[in-house]
């Protein structure tokens, strides 16, 4: 799961139209929520154990409490300044580190996308470093000995796959609608077990992450330019419709 | 610089990524190919000429039972590693998204993901894509020669440019797929695709119950426009199908009229519409932040301005 500062309150400096980052709540994506809830469902219809893994500035120690009271067993997380820039190849490197240290596993659950990027590469890239099979995009998912049946959603067709266990799965955010924690749980969720790793635990030299190590500059990262006319209409409805099929017809928008 | 290629499943897709090859292949002197993905004729591949593939290569029998995101990660690979092409452009539909971040790892390049515009700095090619949930937009460079970048469905425009090209048949030794195909079916529902309509018409939460949709539904008929949604209409309610869900984690549309209707303007969602031509919003909240990237705003009950609307325009016997 991917910790992410709450987009709904990031603010634009209307001057250099950079966001204000500083000081914003940080939570975990939804897509990230509905794979931990898919975890939690497995678990409970067949009996397993849930880790979550995260990757994360130090709030993550606060973050992770969530997911644990959501269902999830055990907590590791990678906590290291030197992550701090890491791009998408660098972050799943250290996941991948991180699972190999957690030891065997049966499922990998991912969102289809972070909240924040969406750029949809982590599973992908530790499907291909484990060399184990993806499947991607699921909205529904079952579970029998040890074959995984999947129905995934690519565009406008639905397909129904199945892939031999160990496997890893980007879920979608119709495959679920994830639990709300109660209180007793959140509670509770600070005595389950939470290993705190830095890079140099999971046997990664802090120079293989990080900006240094990336293989993407960012060379800027600025709310777009709006050139929007902003005309806004109050008062009567009728007057107000009469404007506007007036404004659109003068703009040849009306078909 | 030792090439270009371009890789789509389908042709549209693959003509609107040769158009902006054409221009990389011109500024760092490589050749430009197309790798056809699905089986095909080679008589059908003469439209890759026609928008200046110099070389189209195809993978024999590449049905979808034997080829998967995995498989086709495993062919591009052996097409562009080492000497092969450096710049790898993939359309960027679910199956394009999963195979550039698979070959992106094989090759162990940069990847860039949903690209949404492409330009030449001096020598160096720099991807857009949104960022911070669509809040802004991140200029990149990806600093490995091999470079992978899948590139949002039109954004370019396809345009014809003649060449001679040939046909190479790569009959490469691939594994089979390992997440095996049991079925393939087609969604319920008309198939639509809103991301090509001239006019689009998006309702958001302000719409209090699905019967209310049927007031929408006039509106799109007498603008002949298509009907759109946020994320809670579609995946939270299931009022309206998923196919028609605007956003980042949607469609991405880029209408003449975009006509927002009972929604808030999360960026999430306005991120699909951003690019229309124009852009019209109703809601009864006048501080929402619809209004902020509207062209004209109706400030009123959506239940009162809808039908009101679509009265007059049908008046106008268009």
């Amino acid at each position: 799961m991917k910790q992410v500062v709450d987009l709904q309150q990031i603010r634009i400096k209307r001057d250099t139209r950079e966001p204000v980052l500083e000081g914003l709540p940080v939570l975990f994506g939804d897509m990230d929520k509905n794979a931990l809830e898919e975890a939690v469902r497995i678990k409970e219809k067949h009996g397993a154990k849930v880790t979550v893994l995260s990757v994360g500035s130090a709030k993550l120690k606060d973050t992770i409490l969530e997911a644990l009271a959501m269902g999830a067993d055990e907590a590791c997380i990678v906590v290291d300044p030197a992550c701090e820039g890491s791009d998408t190849a660098a972050s799943a490197m250290t996941l991948v580190k991180a699972i190999e240290k957690i030891g065997p596993y049966d499922l990998i659950l991912v969102g289809e996308g972070s909240a924040d990027n969406y750029s949809g590469q982590i599973g992908s890239r530790i499907a291909e470093m484990l060399n184990v099979p993806q499947i991607t995009y699921v909205r529904e998912l079952s579970i029998e000995s040890n074959t995984v049946t999947a129905v995934r959603d690519i565009e406008g067709t639905l397909e129904v796959v199945k892939a031999d266990i160990p496997v890893v799965v980007s879920v979608t955010s119709e495959i679920n609608r994830p639990r709300r924690a109660p209180l007793a749980q959140i509670l509770r969720a600070s005595r389950k077990p939470l290993n705190v790793w830095t890079v140099k635990d999971i046997g990664i030299e802090a120079s293989q992450v990080g900006w240094s190590a990336s293989a993407i500059q960012v060379v800027s990262n600025l709310a777009p330019q709006q050139e929007r006319k902003s005309v806004i209409f109050e008062g009567d409805v009728d007057e107000m419709v009469g404007k506007l099929v007036d404004a659109l017809r003068r703009e040849g928008a009306l078909p | 610089m030792s090439g270009i290629i371009v890789c789509s499943e389908t042709e549209e897709g693959a003509f609107e990524l040769l158009t902006k090859g054409r221009e990389l292949s011109k500024e760092f002197n490589g050749q430009l190919s197309a790798l056809v993905l699905g089986g095909r004729n080679d008589k059908d591949l003469q439209p890759y000429f026609e928008y200046g593939a110099r070389n189209v290569i195809l993978i024999p029998n590449d049905s979808a039972e034997t080829f998967d995101a995995e498989t086709y990660a495993r062919a591009l690979f052996e097409i562009a590693k080492e000497s092969g092409p450096d710049i790898l452009l993939i359309r960027s539909s679910r199956l394009g998204k999963e195979v550039a971040g698979r070959v992106a790892q094989k090759l162990q390049a940069g990847c860039v993901t949903d690209a949404i515009g492409l330009t030449i700095k001096g020598s160096e090619l720099v991807i857009d894509r949104y960022a911070l949930g669509g809040n802004t937009i991140s200029s990149e460079i990806i600093k490995t020669r091999k470079k992978v970048i899948s590139i949002m469905p039109r954004t370019f425009e396809a345009q014809p440019a003649p060449v001679e090209g040939k046909v190479e048949r790569v009959d490469l030794k691939i594994a089979p797929r390992r997440v095996q195909l049991v079925e393939q079916k087609k969604k319920m529902g008309e198939s639509v695709n809103i991301e090509s309509a001239e006019t689009l018409v998006c309702v958001g939460k302000g719409v209090s119950n699905k019967e209310d949709l049927a007031i929408l539904n006039e509106l799109c008929a007498a603008l002949k426009g298509e009907l759109g949604c946020t994320r809670a209409l579609s995946s939270d309610y299931h009022w309206i199908s998923e196919d028609r869900m605007v956003g980042i984690s949607g469609k991405r549309c880029k209408p003449r009229l975009g006509v927002s209707i009972g929604i808030s303007g999360q960026i999430q969602h306005t991120v699909g519409i951003m690019s229309s031509k124009l852009i019209v919003a109703i809601n009864k909240d006048k501080e929402a932040p619809i209004f902020k990237i509207a062209d004209y705003g109706v400030v009123g009950d959506l239940y009162q301005v809808v039908p009101r609307l679509t009265e007059k325009i049908k008046a106008l016997g268009i």
